[in-house]
């Protein structure tokens, strides 16, 4: 065993909840809190918050180009998102977890996108999806139009690359933003991404 | 009707309003009109029972360096013929009058062109962007635009 440090109660956690999906880990994880005299209280309400939040991940229903289709594709029925709980497209922002950016903002729709999110509630989480998106893609050098980035005015948490991504690749995304949820200790500190 | 008779046809009504014919290698052939005339012109390619152009496909506009061309490309159903008619203005007075009272289909066009290229068409109905944001500077399409270093505090670069 090359690492015999002992574990601190925050590595553990996150070890324990990598896989959202997968409840032996857990279990486990509960075992050894217990039977070290951790934080038995507390944790296992974060695991379930989390394992709430990062299932039931709602998207906002709206696209700007032509990576809406492919989400479109992955809502529909032969990739069908709702198999990771993320397939109730919400047309108003007050009932939405997650943001999918799909296409590429302009200047004149960047406003109207910065509102959006200031309206849905926390927590809330943000995909950049596709090439435009992402830095402006093939707008990014003569496209006067279009902002370079949509992480410039808002806080991004999975980017996906492609032009546009392959369905199974926002598949991914989502994937990688539930394990990225289940690390999360809403109960201890409200976000993450702020103690990273 | 073959865009050359067409051509005869005006040059004998309207005389000095109508130029040149201009057929490019590639492309549509263009009949020149003199901006001040187009209205008339184009009143009478719709009305004339021999063209009968009851339908405006679309404006299009070049930046010619000095010149700006505001360009109409018509189509007649009944006839199944098409013509280009071209106005070119003065790169720093662009003004044309609108034939939107004419096609009202030239309404939408004749703001892109404003938004884009920075035709002013007179008499046009309600004259303002329809892509860009109302408060952008500068029209796109000309070959001397320069993209703003920043627009509402996002960057450009």
């Amino acid at each position: 065993m090359a690492d015999d440090r002992r574990k601190t109660p925050e590595e553990l956690f996150a070890e324990a909840v990598r896989d959202p999906r997968d409840l032996t880990r857990y279990l486990h994880y509960l075992k050894q809190t217990k039977s070290e005299g951790m934080s038995v209280l507390v944790a296992p309400l974060d695991a379930a918050i989390n394992w709430s939040r990062a299932n039931a991940l709602w998207p906002l229903t709206f696209g700007l180009a032509c990576c809406a289709i492919e989400m479109m594709a992955v809502g529909a029925a032969k990739f069908d998102l709702d198999r990771f709980g993320a397939g109730a497209f919400r047309p108003t922002p007050r009932q939405a977890d997650l943001m999918i950016v799909a296409g590429t903002v302009t200047h004149k729709m960047a406003p109207r996108v910065k509102r959006l999110f200031d309206q849905m509630p926390e927590p809330k989480y943000v995909m950049a999806m596709g090439a435009c998106t992402i830095g402006g893609g093939p707008y990014s050098v003569h496209g006067y139009h279009v902002v370079k980035g949509l992480d410039r005015f808002l806080p991004v948490d999975v980017y996906v690359p492609g032009c546009p991504p392959r369905p199974e690749a926002l598949i991914d995304a989502l994937l990688w933003l539930q394990q990225k949820i289940a690390q999360e200790r809403p109960l201890i500190k409200r976000y993450s991404k702020e103690t990273a | 009707m073959d865009i050359r008779s067409i051509h005869a046809l005006l040059r004998d009504r309207f005389e000095n309003i109508i130029g040149e014919l201009q057929t490019p290698e590639r492309g549509d052939a263009s009949i020149a009109v003199a901006a001040e005339g187009l209205a008339d012109v184009c009143r009478f390619l719709r009305d004339n029972d021999a063209t009968r152009f009851d339908f405006l496909r679309l404006i299009s506009s070049v930046d010619r360096g000095t010149r700006l061309s505001s360009i109409y490309h018509l189509y007649s159903y009944p006839h199944s013929h098409t013509a280009v008619l071209r106005v070119d203005v003065d790169r720093e007075a662009p003004r044309v009058p609108s034939v939107s009272s004419i096609w009202a289909s030239a309404e939408w066009h004749e703001r892109e062109a404003f938004d884009m290229m920075g035709i002013i068409y007179e008499n046009h109905p309600e004259l303002t962007r329809i892509l860009l944001p109302d408060d952008w500077e500068g029209h796109p399409l000309r070959k001397d635009y320069q993209p703003p270093a920043e627009y509402h505090g996002l960057t450009n670069t």
